[in-house]
């Protein structure tokens, strides 16, 4: 059966080898296009528009010493500060990513109970029903900055009897810190870890 | 608060349907029109730098097999790349040579539009090849689908000729995704995505330790990642890293760039008909099986994981683990559901730590594949569907059955055939071989019911070109690269390619008049039939392996 379509192709012959060499030159066209002038035209603009947020947002110190970035979690250790989420990676930022445990993974369920153990050791004063679980699960990228509001107002008994600080004062810390949803709408309430002990510990060297 | 974020991001999405439903009909109907003054010289330069003098109508043979050759060339110099780029420019952290198999894998991952990554983003490629190849591929394995879900719609509402490959295939760069890019690169750079060459930063933290920190062009690949439906990360954590995803705000622009295209096709769809309502009978049944699933992933995120229950913390805010704090469950069920409902696989949760019942939504919008789906392909499946369930209903009333004015026979029937069976047939057939091998079955990392999921997951997510994860699986070897690489190729040729044939055969068809007798295709009563056509064939076909995956997890979980 002779269909139409066809007809109307073959009525001007292209030979094979040209019809090839238009797919190669238009595959360049296409690379050079989509995969250099695009990538490197967005860096331009972006570095001359918006500096700040296309070099990572970074946090700088009183000293003007980058410490960091404000959307990278880091891994607090020192217990007279407030601790981040879980992390497998221990917030190293060459690399990104979670165990990946399933609901029913028995390591997952040993991290989990042995983390509240020593939660209720460390912090004797809270009562465990009142633990927010974000602070005990790890995190998707296990770099996350923040945690829920709440999970930085069960540890300010622990932080308080540490630094001395009076435990309303630091109420008053996490509730400046405490970011609404964007726009009023999306997204969880949450407080920036790393900007808030930098707040606590200026308020300590006071 | 949650359902109400969820409607607003639904509502807006509405509002973009007809908008850019017209768009992308007046981009390719190729009237003359507004656009063409902005962009027709541009275009008119490619042209002419590439040879093309002439760009008259093609065949569906001539047209599958321009697409295939594009696509050959543009996957040989990805291979090449990837193979070379320690001694390329831009590599400021030194990173050698991708492994063979993994070479492979990746570079059909991406034209195929998977973007299944066996790599990670961090160690694994220059900045050059995060452009040259990665990008680049993200542009053109999206424009390709796109040209081919147009030419199956020309073939398929009566239009004179499929088209022809070349202009389609230009004119989605010139006219969709590079504008579009661009302008979404510098929305998500305002607000805090990073786009600079330079190396990884390293930094001294609050606590004094060192802390290295992976940077690089993230905004220019994150925009078409969501806008052309691919999927594939900067980073190894995908969306749910910081830098590729800083706030709920980019969050909603990035499901609202993944989400738009595929869900403002079926009007376009409609336009070409000259039937609106025939775009709006395919885009209800999408939206209809999309809130379903939703609803399901976000009342068992919601509730949570019994076992974390049983310990006595506060569990209010419902199964964390693997999300991240700023999204929440209502912004990252939302993100899970519309990432493998429009094939992109991005994610910003890890889904392999969703609960079992949760599991079952990013699983079945994969099984079905045509829930809004990826650049053209969820549209073209859908159609498929619709006129699989024409042809059921025809043989249901006994008359031969037609769609949009064509009569659907024995030919046409017989390459659907083959399309809907080579799905199934490539998630489950490897699945079983993987469990038969200790290649396959030495990867699985949560022991029990999960480490079954977590196979069939992978194939899915390939056969179906989205290219999320159970990234728990340790699948960057030989047996992983090679299996998904192979169910890649397949999902996404085979279908294509038949779906083309079927447009062609339809296009040389005489018209049937319509009579009162005709089988309507665009009222209430046709959204229902295909949505139970669509629903039937995949619990047919999936529900016995959903019952000793997840089911079975989720019944055993206390």
């Amino acid at each position: 059966m002779k269909n139409t379509n066809e007809e109307i192709t073959e009525q001007k012959p292209v030979s094979k080898g040209a019809y090839l060499f238009s797919v190669v030159r238009l595959s360049a066209i296409l690379i050079i296009l989509c995969g250099i002038v695009y990538p490197l035209a967005s860096t331009a603009l972006a570095q001359v528009l918006m500096p700040f947020q296309a070099n990572g947002s970074l946090l700088e110190n009183r000293e003007g010493k980058v410490i960091g970035s404000e959307l990278i979690g880091q891994n607090f250790r020192n217990p007279a500060l407030f601790y981040g989420r879980v992390s497998s990676i221990e917030y190293k930022a060459e690399a990104s990513g979670s165990n990946n445990y399933g609901p029913s993974n028995p390591d997952m369920l040993k991290r989990t109970s042995d983390f509240i153990a020593q939660w209720k050791i460390d912090n004797p004063d809270v009562p465990v029903h009142e633990l927010p679980i974000d602070l005990v699960t790890n995190s998707g990228s296990g770099l996350d900055p923040h945690i829920s509001p709440a999970a930085a107002r069960v540890q300010i008994p622990r932080i308080s009897g540490l630094t001395g600080v009076p435990s309303d004062t630091l109420k008053n810390l996490v509730k400046e810190h405490t970011e609404g949803r964007d726009l009023g709408l999306f997204g969880e309430e949450r407080v920036n870890v790393l900007k808030l002990n930098m707040a606590l510990l200026e308020l300590s060297a006071k | 608060m949650g359902i109400v974020q969820i409607i607003a991001v639904i509502t807006i999405l509405l509002l973009l349907v007809k908008p850019l439903g017209t768009y992308l009909y007046y981009a390719f109907s190729n009237e003359p029109n507004r656009s063409d003054r902005i962009f027709g010289g541009i275009e008119k330069g490619i042209f002419k730098l590439g040879g093309l003098k002439e760009l008259g109508g093609m065949s569906w043979k001539k047209y599958a097999i321009s697409f295939l050759s594009t696509n050959i060339v543009l996957v040989a110099f990805g291979y090449l790349i990837l193979r070379l780029q320690g001694g390329l420019p831009l590599n400021p952290n030194g990173i050698g040579e991708l492994e063979q198999s993994l070479t492979f894998n990746t570079v059909i991952s991406f034209i195929t539009n998977t973007n299944l990554q066996h790599y990670s983003g961090e160690t694994g490629l220059s900045y050059f090849s995060q452009m040259a190849v990665i990008t680049m591929l993200m542009f053109t394995s999206a424009a390709s689908g796109l040209s081919v879900a147009v030419a199956f719609v020309r073939g398929i509402t009566g239009g004179k000729t499929l088209g022809n490959f070349f202009q389609d295939f230009v004119k989605s760069h010139t006219r969709i995704f590079l504008p579009l890019a661009l302008l979404v690169t510098l929305i998500l750079v305002a607000l805090q995505v990073p786009q600079t060459l330079q190396p990884t930063l390293e930094v001294s933290t609050l606590e004094g330790q060192s802390q290295q920190i992976a940077i690089g062009p993230v905004a220019s690949l994150e925009s078409i990642k969501h806008l052309g439906t691919n999927g594939g990360g900067f980073f190894g954590a995908n969306s749910a890293h910081p830098f590729e995803n800083p706030s709920p705000l980019t969050n909603v622009i990035e499901m609202l760039s993944m989400w738009m295209l595929p869900a403002s096709l079926p009007y376009m769809y409609g336009l070409f008909a000259k039937n609106k309502r025939q775009g709006w009978g395919i885009f209800s049944a999408m939206m209809i099986l999309f809130v379903l699933l939703l609803s399901l992933n976000f009342y068992a995120e919601s509730k949570g994981n019994p076992a974390i229950h049983a310990m006595g913390i506060d569990v209010s805010q419902g199964s964390m683990e693997g999300k991240e704090v700023r999204f929440g469950i209502a912004q990252s069920s939302l993100f899970t559901t519309v990432t493998t409902a429009a094939t992109t696989g991005s994610v910003n949760n890890m889904h392999d730590t969703q609960t079992p019942l949760g599991q079952i939504t990013p699983l079945a919008l994969m099984m079905l594949n045509n829930v809004f789906g990826g650049k053209g392909v969820g549209l073209i499946n859908m159609l498929m569907y619709a006129i699989l369930a024409v042809f059921l209903c025809g043989l249901m009333v006994g008359r031969t059955p037609e769609f949009l004015g064509r009569k659907i026979e024995a030919r046409e029937m017989k390459l659907i055939a083959i399309a809907i069976l080579i799905h199934p047939l490539i998630i489950l057939a490897p699945t079983a071989l993987s469990f038969l091998t200790d290649l396959g079955q030495g990867s699985i990392s949560n022991p029990g019911y999960h480490g079954l999921t977590q196979v069939l997951y992978e194939y899915a997510s390939s056969a179906a070109n989205n290219g999320s994860g159970f990234e728990g699986l340790a699948d960057n070897n030989t047996f992983w690269n090679m299996m998904t690489g192979l169910v890649m190729l397949l999902g996404r040729y085979i279908s294509m390619i038949a779906m083309l044939a079927v447009a062609g055969s339809l296009l040389r068809k005489q018209p049937v008049p319509e009579t009162i007798g005709t089988f309507r295709t665009d009222n209430g009563l046709f959204t229902g039939i295909l949505i139970g056509t669509v629903l039937i064939i995949g619990a047919l076909t999936f529900l016995p392996v959903i019952v000793l995956g997840p089911i079975a997890e989720h019944l055993t979980l206390r």
